[in-house]
Parts: structure tokens; sequence; C-alpha cells
């Protein structure tokens, strides 16, 4: 039986960012297996200071080439909160459409050019091109269906232009809605075949109790506002996220960890899903439950599951706010923005977890306090710890180098973290 | 799709060589590689145009054989310095990618600021490593630019069609407000926005001023353009000094401009 292993993977492929994993063990007993994030910072929160309000959703947006959008409507929603202003109905459920398809855009690049390759035996999404056309036609279709609907709602698919506080600056065209709303129901044949080759996939059998973070539903599966809560039992307001974040510095990454209840907890759609299976669409639900995934599910694999799964919801639902926004007549655009002193909070489910922005103003609307808590970062902790507990399993299973290494990239890239993000 | 793939492309019927080409990100939110990535409906004709032989967010393995290189994000710390060096050794031809690439992007806002400040106000008293932000060329030389936060597809993919077929490269020489004119939009000066279109480079089709968001200045300066002028065209139109330097400074193609204006001097 094999009992050392020395696994040295220098900047990790095939997600956002730079990270490296180490692992030694020796006589069948872990001796390192670390987690190191080596991003460079880039001082969002230091350089926002002395800016106007409306610089805020536009250069904060730039936190994140993925989830540009979650970061400008988290942003937008913070102003908003610090200026006492509530979203029309009409704004809230753009912003939310808009927000489905930016989770459709990431979970399904996610799913299949970063994730699938692992499973099938290649290094990257290229070689599938010519050995399985239809799949890699496929995600580029329902890829492109959900960034071209970003493109009609939110101006851009990256680093939209039409999102800003109080609203929208142009409403999209009725009749590009009313053509996407078609397209969202024949995608869904697309979403089945997914989830058909996800079920060829052998999934890691390794699980380790977690505690899992996100926004908490009442009557909607939740992406935008609300309370917090965790599989702990812990429940806090919106405002009140630095109680569930409690970030501290440690030496092997340049970005903060986080942690509630124990030594460290997740975030993203494994989180929320355990959260809020019962709020899921039930085609997603019955989908979710057909992989075995309910709640509470400890598996980190899992997640690419819970991805796939709110891939089916997000579709059902943008269905839904389309038919809402066309039965009635576009209403006011824009509402006026009056900036006060004051602090606002947003908190926001984005594709990798749930996102914080809190800032702070004068009475002329200029910010003096900046903080944003990045999902990833949030999961640097929970990925070190699982890091550590697969090494112990697996060298203790006699497994071979080669295997584990792959099994412990699988484990970090299933967290589709988003590192540059992570230190922003 | 595999069967076209099979075929070597052809130009005035001369097979088209394909250049080995590798993406590389220095500080960024990488996005504009992500952008290359978001054409479905042309990526995997673009793929058929060159060879990819590095491309960390999207494959694993690869070479350092490769003629292009195109490299994303701003120089914020030493180790880049060095990674930038190499790349600058390994390539022919190097592309600075994006905003960021070109002058430092959002990154360079925070060279408004004493760096120990900086520090401070994000981590504390913990240790961390960080520089001034640089833009590429002012540690090595670069061979082209593609400009824009974020790039636009369109413009990379013609970008690297010429360089595949051997033709120049070239770029508008004239302003984004041209685009947005020849698009029929209404000024966004007389709806009260703030717009820098009238002085920024050209070749995004007036994005967002096409969205009615105001020109935020993110490909740089256009070849002829008077700062000048529009500074005091946009205080007739009764935008402050702030909002003006807010747009000057914020994607780095005006931050001298903006300094200028923010010390009280006219540019």
């Amino acid at each position: 039986m094999k009992v050392n292993c020395d696994i040295n993977v220098h900047h990790l492929t095939r997600v956002e960012g730079h990270g490296n994993i180490k692992v030694k063990i020796h006589d069948g007993i872990v001796q390192e297996a670390t987690w190191e994030v080596v991003e460079t910072p880039r001082f969002f929160e230091a350089l926002l200071v002395g800016k106007k309000w409306d610089n805020a959703p536009w250069i904060c947006g730039r936190i994140c080439g993925i989830c540009s959008i979650g970061h400008t409507l988290a942003s937008i929603r913070a102003v908003e909160n610090a200026f006492g202003m509530t979203p029309s109905g009409q704004t809230s459920k753009l912003r939310l459409l808009l927000k489905h398809m930016e989770t459709l855009q990431s979970h399904i690049l996610h799913l299949y050019f970063l994730a699938a390759p692992d499973f099938l035996n290649v290094g990257s999404v290229f070689p599938l091109i010519k050995s399985h056309p239809d799949v890699v036609g496929r995600a580029a279709g329902l890829k492109k269906l959900a960034n071209d609907m970003c493109d009609c709602v939110g101006g851009r698919r990256l680093h939209p232009t039409t999102t800003v506080v109080g609203g929208f600056t142009m409403l999209p065209d009725r009749k590009e809605l009313a053509r996407f709303r078609e397209l969202l129901v024949g995608s869904v044949p697309g979403l089945v075949a997914t989830a058909e080759l996800f079920k060829t996939f052998h999934l890691p059998d390794f699980a380790r109790e977690t505690e899992f973070i996100s926004l908490k539903g009442e009557q909607e599966y939740p992406f935008i506002g609300g309370d917090l809560v965790s599989t702990d039992g812990v429940v806090k307001k919106e405002s009140d996220y630095r109680a569930m974040t409690n970030e501290y510095m440690v030496p092997q990454s340049t970005s903060k960890w986080s942690k509630l209840s124990r030594e460290a907890f997740a975030v993203g759609a494994l989180a929320r899903v355990n959260n809020n299976f019962r709020l899921l669409h039930p085609t997603a639900q019955a989908i979710s439950t057909d992989f075995g995934l309910t709640p509470v599910n400890h598996n980190p694999y899992m997640n690419n599951i819970a991805q796939l799964v709110e891939c089916v919801h997000v579709v059902y639902d943008s269905i839904r706010l389309i038919d809402e926004l066309l039965a009635s007549p576009w209403q006011e655009t824009r509402q006026q923005v009056t900036p006060k002193s004051g602090t606002g909070v947003a908190a926001v489910e984005v594709p990798r977890g749930i996102l914080y922005h809190c800032y702070e103003f004068n009475e002329t609307g200029h910010i003096i306090k900046c903080d944003c808590i990045i999902p990833t970062s949030q999961n640097h902790a929970n990925i070190q710890y699982d890091l550590t507990a697969l090494a112990a399993k697996f060298a203790a299973e006699g497994m071979e180098d080669r295997n584990l290494e792959l099994l412990a990239e699988m484990l970090v890239r299933a967290y589709d973290p988003c590192i540059s993000c992570s230190v922003h | 799709m595999s069967e076209a793939a099979a075929k070597p492309k052809t130009f005035l019927g001369v097979p088209v060589y394909k250049p080995k080409v590798a993406f590389f990100e220095l500080t960024s939110c990488e996005g504009c590689q992500l952008q290359i990535l978001n054409n479905e409906g042309t990526l995997l004709d673009f793929l058929d145009l060159v060879e990819v032989v590095k491309f960390r967010e999207g494959m694993t393995g690869g070479t350092d054989d490769y003629e292009i290189a195109f490299v994303e994000g701003s120089v914020t710390r030493q180790d880049e310095v060095e990674r930038l060096k190499t790349i600058r050794k390994n390539a022919k031809i190097l592309v600075a990618l994006g905003s960021c690439a070109c002058f430092g992007g959002v990154n360079q806002l925070k060279n408004r600021f004493p760096l120990d400040w900086v520090k401070k106000e994000v981590y504390g008293d913990h240790p961390i490593d960080t520089a001034p932000v640089q833009s590429l060329e002012e540690i090595v030389k670069v061979d082209l630019k593609i400009y824009g936060c974020p790039i636009k597809k369109e413009e990379v993919e013609r970008i690297v069609t010429d360089l595949a077929i051997g033709n120049d490269i070239v770029y508008p020489k004239y302003p984004v407000c041209m685009e947005c004119k020849a698009n029929g939009n209404i000024c966004l000066f007389d709806v009260g926005e703030p717009c820098l279109g009238p002085i920024t480079r050209a070749g995004c089709n007036a994005w967002c001023p096409n969205s009615r968001a105001g020109c935020w200045g993110c490909r740089g300066p256009a070849d002829e353009c008077n700062v000048v002028q529009l500074i005091s065209i946009m205080e007739q139109h009764g935008f402050s000094r702030d909002t003006i330097i807010d747009r000057l400074e914020c994607f780095g193609g005006f931050a001298a401009y903006a300094d200028q204006l923010r010390t009280g001097l006219k540019p």
C-alpha cells in the first residue's frame, strides 16, 4: 500500500484566479494539506473612498468578470438601502430576471467548461469540440441564450450598462422579452440533457459535516436581499452581516477567511439548496431529489449538482417573471435619487454564494467607508478543511498521487472559486 | 462542426497560418478573457483560426512555445513584473488586453492614495505585498493594444483575424461621439448625463451611450481629442468638477488630465 505522497499544484487551472494546492503525506500521515491563495489584491474598499454614490455600482461591477451583474446589483442595493429607497415592483422583477440569466450563464460555464473535463478525462473543453460536438454545442447554446438575455435587460453581458441606482437607464424591448420567453421554454430539453450527462459522471464519495450559509427565503427561492440563515440554526438581519462572516486574516492567503458556529462554513449553490430546498421550482426539486440531493447534503462535490438544479429553477422562474412583466405596460424607468448620510448593506446571492456590499456615506453622498465580502473568500477556509479531510481519508485508503491530485483539484473546482474576486 | 474544424482555413485560396497564442492575466477581474469565451456564436470559428497553447482559466496543461501573448490586467506586485518580462521574452507579439493592461484600469484609482493608507484601510496591520499600479508598457514593450473595459469581442476577433492573415491593424481615429451620433442616439448631455464620448477612442460602437449610460472613457483618448474643450462644455451643462474628475480618472486613460484638474490646474 502506498503511504507517501507529495502533491504541488502551482496556479490551479480551470478556476478563476490564482491558487495553489499542496499535499504532503508521510507514512500514511498527512503532514501538510494546504489551499493557498496568492492572487494580487486590488483594494476596491480603499479606492472607492471619496467617490460619489453613482460611481459605486460602475466600479464595483469590475470586482468580477464572471459575476459583474451580481456585484453591480449588490452595489445598487447597498446605495438604495443607505438612501432609504425601495425599488418598484417592475425594477425588482427586471433585476431578478437579469440576476437569473447571470446565474444560468455562470453555472453553465462552470459545469461544462470548467468541471466536466475532469469527468470526461480531458484537460479542457477544447478536445471536446471534436470528441463531443453535441455536448459543446448544447453548452454554447445555453450560455448564449443567457448572455443574450443579459444584453437585452442589462445592456451588456459583462459589466452591465443599464443598471443604475433607482432603476434602469432604459427598459428592454417587449417583443424581445416575448421572443426570449419562447427560447427559454425551448431550452428545457437542453437542461434535461445536461442532467442526463451529469448522471453518467461519478461524483467522489466524500462528505464532511459543514455549516451552510445563504439568504433565507420566505415565499420565493431567494436571490436579492432578506434575512441570512445557516444550517446550524443561526438567523441574522441583512444589516447584521458582519456577525455572519467574522472575517480574519491567515498567513497562507491574500484573501480573508470567515467563520461562524464552526471552524469554517460554506456558501454557494449547495448552501442555497440546503437552506431553501422547499422553495425550488417543482421540476428543479424533482431533479435534485433524483440526484440524491436533499437537505442537508454535506458532499462538497454536490455543489456541481446544486448548480445544475439552480439552472432549471432560474429558467422556469424567468419564464414566470417575463409573463408577469408583459402582463402590464411599462411603468417609470428610474426613480429620482436623493443622497443622504448613513450606511447601507446589501446581501445578494451570486453564482458562487452570498455576497455583501456595505457603504457608509456622508451627507453629499460620497463614500467614507466601504466593505465587500465575497462568496469565495467565505469558502476558502472550508476548502482548506475539506482538503485536509480529503487527504486524510484517501491517504488511509492508499490512493495514488495522481488520483489524489485530481480529487483535490476537483474539490477546489467544485466550489467554482472566483479567486481574483475574493482578493478584490 | 467537427468536419469544418478538420479542414484547413484558406484566404484567397492560400492556407491560413495558425499562430500559437497564449492568454495570461495579471491583476484583473479576468473579464476580458471571459469575453473571449463569451463569443458563443463564433467561438468555434475563432478557435479554428489560432492554436491556443496556454489559457489557465480554461485549460489544464499547455506550453511556453507561443507567438502571440494576450496579457490581461495591470502590474501591482514584483512577481508580476517578472512574469510579464518572461512573457515578453517568449512572445513575438505582446498584446495588452483591456483597460487594466493598457492604462491600469479601475485598479489605478488606488494610486490616488498613499500606499500605506491603502493597505491599512483594507488589511489593517496584517502585512500585505503590493505596489502602485502600472500598465504593461510601463514595464515592457507592448506591440498591440486592445482597448475597453470590457474588451469588445468583435474587435478582438477582427484584430486576431488581421494578425493571422497578416493585415495591418487599424484603430478608428475618431471618438465614440461619432459612433453614437451615427447610431441616432439622443445626446446624453441633454438628459443630464455626463459623457466622455467626445474625447474617447471609438471602436466600441458607443456601447454605453447606446444604453443611455454616459461614456466613462474606458478606451482612453482618441488620436485627436480636445479634453480642455470637453471640460468647458461639461461645465456649461452644469456638471460639477467632481463629476468630471470621476469620469476622467476611472479607467486610467485620462488619469493625467484628472490629476491636473484635481490640483486646480486647467489641463
